[in-house]
Formats: C-alpha cells, structure tokens, sequence
C-alpha cells in the first residue's frame, strides 16, 4: 500500500514538476504547482507528518498559491517570450545541474543505515510536535511572527510606494 | 493484500524524488516563473527534512519544515510585492530584460 501511494504520488509530484517547466503561460505553471504541492502533502504523511502534512495543504497549495494565482491574474502575464537564454546558462548551467544531481543521487543511493518507510511507523502526532515546538523552541516561534509581521508591513509600504509615485507623475 | 500492506519503500527514494525537485527549478525565464521555482526547491528541502525526521525520529526537524513554511509565506508576500512593483516600472517580466537593479 504503502509503495503504491508513493508510485502514485511521486509520478504526479514529478509529472507536475515538469508540466510546470513544460508551459509557456504562468497561470498554468501555477496550477501545475499547486499539483506538486498537494501530492507533497499525501508523500509527509506516508512518512508520518500529519501535521505538516496539514499545514502544507493550507499554507502552500492555499495561502501562498493563492497569492501566486492572484499576482499572474492582476498583471495579466501573458505567454512567457522563449528567448534562449545566456550562453553561459547552457554551457555551464546545465551540464553542472546534471552533474551535481548525479553526484549526489550517487551519494543517495551508497549511503548506509537508511531505514525504509511503512505505513505504520513513525507517525508523529501533532500533540508531540506542539509540545517540543512550545517549550523548547518558543523564542524562535515568536521570533518567526516579528519576521512575518515586518514582512507584511514591507509588503504593503512597497506597494504603497509604487502608487505614490504614479500619482506624483501625473 | 497482505503483502502489499508490508511493503516498504526505502527512504532513499524520498531523497531521490527530493533531488530530482531540486534539480527541475533552474529552467525558467518569467520573472514569476522563476519565484514558482524558487518556491519548489524549497518543497524539495522540506521532503528531504521530513525524510530525515522519519530516519531518525526526530520532531525537531519537522518543526523545522515548519518554520521553512512560515519564512517561504513571508517571502512570497514580500516578493510578489516587489514583482508588481517591478512590473510597474519596466511593464515586462521576462527576466533578460531586467537586467539593471535601478528601477
């Protein structure tokens, strides 16, 4: 069962992947995205992260996609041009992409003392998860909602900006 | 139907279809495409955390993925704000034509 769902999920995970590499236009890519997303989540809880798996549907595959959706919508982002790209990007870039997954697929496959996956193991609650979180790591807890708050708060002083500047042009 | 309940996959697959992930989100030339990718290298890393979580029973590297979440929500805010922005003033989004950090 377990082999199964990963075939499963996997194929669509690598199959949506490339589909998002494949199209030309953003908003397709965004929905191939999403694809990735959701069969990520099915794959964290085939090992055993049910509340990352959670958090994944609702933070990627719904807040962050969402956004993307929404961002392709308002500058209406046509058919993506299909310029070559630099020299420098397929001599070098390319071949050193290839070589680095091998190597480290290389390492992947020798490597000793990897256990193996059931669906019965290793399920962490989201119980055991909260208690390690909101003891021993609450400083970078409340840490990451002073990063987040800022980040809001750049967010919309960038976009504030830019209509400033349009109004004082006209 | 017995032994297709029993059967198990080796974690290296996992790490496998994680660098296989990685690896795809290098090939694009949209502004937005781009950030996409940017987006799927850090789903990949995240497998990989959990993947290793798994082997050696740790909660700290899934709460770990966790704040990975939380740090790729505030970039993207951030981002596609200064995506806009840039389509604002250069009204393209092919990244070969931005080539000068001056809007």
């Amino acid at each position: 069962m377990h082999l199964i769902l990963f075939i499963v999920f996997a194929g669509f995970c690598l199959a949506g992947a490339i589909n998002l590499l494949l199209q030309s236009h953003p908003i397709s890519s965004s929905l191939s995205l999403i694809v990735v997303m959701t069969s990520l989540a099915v794959l964290y809880l085939l090992l055993g992260a049910e509340f990352l798996a959670a958090a994944q549907v609702i933070v990627y595959a719904g807040a962050i996609m969402v956004l993307f959706t929404f961002v392709v919508m308002l500058l209406n982002a046509g058919r993506e041009e299909r310029t070559m790209g630099s020299g420098v990007a397929r001599v070098v870039g390319f071949p050193a992409v290839v070589a680095g997954l091998a190597a480290v697929a290389t390492v992947i496959l020798q490597a000793q003392g990897l256990g193996t996956a059931t669906l019965k193991d290793g399920i962490t609650s989201t119980e055991e998860l909260s208690t390690v979180l909101f003891t021993k790591l609450l400083l970078p807890f409340e840490v990451t909602s002073v990063l987040i708050l800022i980040a809001i708060l750049g967010a919309v002083a960038l976009a504030r900006h830019g209509d400033g500047e349009r109004t004082a042009g006209k | 139907m017995n032994s297709l309940l029993a059967q198990e996959v080796p974690l290296s697959w996992y790490l496998l279809l994680s660098a296989l992930l990685f690896a795809l989100g290098v090939i694009k030339r949209n502004l937005i495409t781009v950030f996409m990718s940017i987006e799927l290298m850090l789903n990949a890393v995240n497998l990989s955390f959990v993947t290793f979580a798994h082997q050696w029973h740790a909660v700290k590297g899934q709460i770990f993925v966790f704040f990975v979440m939380m740090v790729a929500a505030a970039e993207a805010a951030v981002g596609l704000a200064i995506i806009i922005a840039v389509f604002r003033a250069r009204a393209t989004l092919a990244v070969d034509r931005i080539d000068l950090m001056k809007l």
